[in-house]
């Protein structure tokens, strides 16, 4: 059987042309993810410090939250869905580890894609707790 | 194997025997233990312990008979298609899955350990260095002042407002609840519902200064008529001293300028600084959970309360007239 970790140099395709390398869509997910966290607990916090009191329901903010987390969790699918694509891209297979334009444009997608997962999975858990917490208590 | 490997071996095993019994009895003071709960929210924070722990441990089985599958019974080389499934199940679907279920479960335990409705009793509790203060809000609507003490109903909601005047203090009672922050300028609140009387022990469980160690309190839970009278007597004033001595040792507890600290109620004394001292003789303990509540106790406290309690506010009497302490010492014990 024939190892199929065992991609060549040589055989890998070029980058597709037009694309230009960058870090941005790697760090894409998890920022997306960060973004979510913060705002939703600067609006929670503001919801219950002037609007509903300490011990008051979340209310209307829970839908708020809801709407920034389909929101997001959009985003990141977009975001894992271009890193897969970049994964995918000719015909090497994983690790994407040698030192050609071809492997650093699968490496930089599939790293996208699993980074986007994680965030996927983090964004959904923050969301988790105004699903059962309705209080400020 | 040499004898040399046999005895490495065997001084394993003894450290480790060792280091286990080290370690499982410093939890066996059930009083202060969070493994033996006594109310209803240390119940359920235990349960999800133990389903915890159970859980971590079979999670640990696999993980060591996957390691002994792959290193021992088939060394050889795995296919790839058969190595990236148990990433895949064992490394994303099973934690995501697993923590998934933690996750609801916590975030479905919170709103109940946190819920204020229902509250038959109403306890204020403010850390100070190296006490605390508590102040019990009664029918009558004058409040009971105490400290480093808490009596509680069985089987009644207590709610506690926690706050400080000075730095960051924890207030935790192991076997009734989670342990809560007191901080200055907020007020925290904490509810407990004994479900066991008995005697526990809290301790202040946020390093707060040099006696923070020092910082402990005694929790007597109670049938409720049996602290319905506890409370009604603490509202009372102080009884006046009985025996000669007490009465020689109240006129030296006002000439010193005690009052001046501490409240006696019923008396001129009426400092709010220090712990509220109308029933201190009726306490389980003295300085915070750390001497018993005995004339020998007052006396060494009173004469070396420094020495006892590194940096406490009070300062030490160790310099008044020999006959003054035990005649203080006695009053105090009298303040039943």
């Amino acid at each position: 059987m024939m190892d199929e970790t065992q991609t060549r140099p040589e055989h890998a395709p070029e980058v597709p042309p037009g694309s230009r390398e960058s870090l941005w869509l790697l760090v894409s997910g998890p920022t997306i993810w960060a973004a979510h966290f913060l705002l939703s607990y600067l609006a929670v916090s503001v919801w219950c410090a002037k609007v509903a009191g300490r011990a008051g329901p979340l209310g209307d903010i829970r839908i708020a939250i809801g709407v920034l987390t389909a929101l997001a969790l959009t985003g990141i699918a977009l975001t894992g869905w271009g890193g897969w694509r970049r994964h995918r891209f000719g015909e090497a297979t994983l690790p994407h580890d040698f030192d050609t334009p071809g492997d650093r444009h699968r490496f930089l997608g599939f790293s996208t894609f699993l980074l986007c997962g994680l965030s996927f999975v983090a964004t959904v858990f923050v969301a988790l707790s105004v699903v059962f917490i309705r209080s400020c208590e | 194997m040499t004898w040399r490997e046999k005895d490495r071996w065997q001084r394993l095993f003894s450290t480790g025997a060792a280091l286990s019994i080290l370690l499982f009895s410093t939890g066996c003071e059930r009083r202060q233990s969070a493994l033996h709960p006594a109310s209803v929210n240390a119940e359920r924070i235990a349960d999800l312990f133990w389903w915890m722990v159970g859980g971590g441990l079979i999670i640990w089985a696999v993980v060591m008979a996957i390691a002994f599958f792959a290193t021992r019974a088939h060394p050889e080389a795995h296919g790839v298609r058969s190595a990236r499934w148990l990433i895949l199940g064992g490394g994303v679907a099973f934690p995501v899955v697993v923590l998934t279920g933690l996750l609801i479960y916590g975030l479905m335990l919170m709103p109940q350990l946190s819920s204020t409705a229902d509250i038959d009793l109403e306890i204020d509790v403010a850390g100070e260095q190296w006490w605390w203060r508590v102040t019990y809000q009664t029918a009558a609507g004058e409040p009971v002042e105490l400290a480093n003490e808490i009596r509680l109903p069985v089987g009644q909601r207590a709610l506690f407002r926690l706050t400080s005047p000075d730095v960051i203090h924890s207030f935790w009672i192991p076997p009734l609840g989670g342990k809560v922050d007191m901080i200055p300028g907020r007020t925290n609140t904490l509810v407990l519902e004994p479900t066991q009387t008995g005697t526990f022990r809290g301790a202040c469980a946020e390093y707060c200064g040099s006696s923070h160690a020092l910082m402990k309190f005694e929790v007597m839970v109670m049938e409720p008529d049996a602290f319905a009278d506890w409370l009604n007597r603490q509202a009372q004033p102080a009884q006046p001293p009985q025996s000669e001595s007490a009465r020689q040792g109240q006129t030296a507890f006002l000439a010193n300028g005690c009052g001046a600290c501490h409240t006696v109620r019923g008396t001129e004394a009426n400092g709010t600084l220090g712990p509220d001292l109308t029933h201190v003789g009726s306490r389980l303990s003295l300085g915070a959970g750390i001497l018993p509540v005995d004339p020998e106790a007052f006396t060494r406290w009173i004469g070396h309360t420094g020495a006892i309690k590194p940096d406490v506010k009070m300062p030490s009497f160790g310099m008044l007239p020999e006959d003054q302490l035990p005649a203080m010492a006695q009053y105090l014990s009298e303040l039943q």
